[in-house]
């Protein structure tokens, strides 16, 4: 019994210091990594997905907050900022190629913000989402910070558009690639392009992991899709308020 | 290694700034890849070894931090799974919506770019 008491007090000391949730944090992503490896890299078995879930089934199993947790693991969440930036170097690398394909670049960019906005308006329609939901959707491939700016500035709730985003994210990395290889699609820019454009960070992540034309051009389209939708949505909220 | 975080960190840091003084929409760290991208351009004129040491520098470690991009997205995500109950009765409903949506635009977006790619080509 002494021994169990030990150990129980092992762990309200561990569970209440950073460390444990980082260490946990980077290990389910090494399982869900070395899962996805061993599937020979099927879309499916996403190592972002897996190690969300371990993790979520930890912190549900023993009763963890969100923000304990989180308390470790903002020291991951931190590197996002320097990661988005350190993209410029891929661009940088590939800019060649981007100047040539600059035609390309910019229908696809008007086109893809445009259907995702629309097509997630009609389809709210069409299963009878609230308004309040709605707005807090139409933004939501773009990249999360900017997602939540032009919710806020069109009556959306934030911090629902913050969830909804990187359910697109998720969304986009397990499934896109087979909308590609159902197209027949082998341009490795047009590929990543989709993706980053769609599913803006989580896409560009999984693009990257396959190739690094195709990881450019999806960190590429998030830039230029976090900026096409701030314009369009507002843009496109007037033109619905009109009618 | 050491210089490449602080080139990182500096040009995030000068996003935020600019983001802050111009009320920007952007977020900050997507200002500082834009500016990054422009100082990384413009430096190609100058081909000193203090210069491309320290390019090559941050060219590497950039490569190191965006192998492990995937990871960095783990703790929100773990946030949704936390939260889905925001949703209410609209989870379903959301998920479909998205996937439905999110899927299409993947595939409508690299299709028309690859198309104008082969035609483009082709001249």
């Amino acid at each position: 019994m002494i021994q169990k008491d030990k150990l129980y007090s092992i762990w309200v000391y561990l569970q209440a210091e950073p460390l444990f949730w980082l260490t946990l944090t980077i290990g389910s992503y090494l399982i869900g990594d070395y899962l996805y490896k061993k599937s020979k890299l099927f879309p499916l078995v996403n190592p972002v997905a897996i190690s969300i879930l371990i993790i979520s089934l930890v912190l549900i199993n023993l009763d963890i907050s969100y923000e304990r947790y989180f308390d470790g693991a903002k020291f991951i969440h931190f590197m996002l900022g320097p990661a988005t930036v350190a993209l410029a170097i891929p661009i940088y690398k590939q800019f060649k190629v981007i100047q040539k394909e600059a035609l390309s670049i910019s229908v696809s960019l008007v086109t893809g913000s445009l259907f995702a906005i629309i097509s997630t308006f009609v389809l709210c329609e069409i299963f009878k989402i609230d308004d309040q939901v709605l707005f807090s959707m139409l933004p939501r491939s773009a990249t999360a910070p900017i997602a939540m700016g032009i919710s806020d500035l069109i009556g959306g709730i934030p911090s629902l558009t913050a969830i909804i985003t990187i359910i697109t994210g998720i969304m986009g990395a397990s499934f896109g690639t087979f909308a590609l290889d159902f197209l027949k699609l082998k341009d490795m820019s047009a590929r990543g392009f989709g993706l980053g454009l769609a599913s803006h960070g989580l896409g560009t992540a999984r693009a990257m992991s396959r190739n690094e034309t195709a990881g450019v051009f999806a960190a590429l389209a998030l830039g230029l899709n976090g900026i096409a939708t701030s314009i369009l949505v507002p843009l496109l909220f007037k033109l619905l308020n009109l009618f | 290694m050491l210089r490449a975080i602080f080139v990182i960190f500096f040009f995030q840091l000068l996003g935020e700034a600019l983001k802050k003084f111009f009320e920007m929409r952007i977020p900050g760290p997507v200002i500082g890849l834009i500016l990054l991208l422009i100082t990384l351009i413009f430096l190609k004129r100058f081909k000193t070894r203090a210069i491309n040491n320290l390019k090559s520098d941050v060219l590497n470690t950039s490569n190191y931090i965006l192998s492990y991009l995937s990871l960095l997205f783990v703790p929100i995500g773990v946030g949704v799974v936390m939260h889905l109950s925001y949703l209410e009765n609209n989870l379903f409903k959301v998920l479909i919506i998205v996937f439905i949506s999110t899927v299409l635009t993947i595939g409508i977006t690299a299709f028309l770019m690859e198309k104008i790619n082969k035609r483009i080509n082709k001249k």
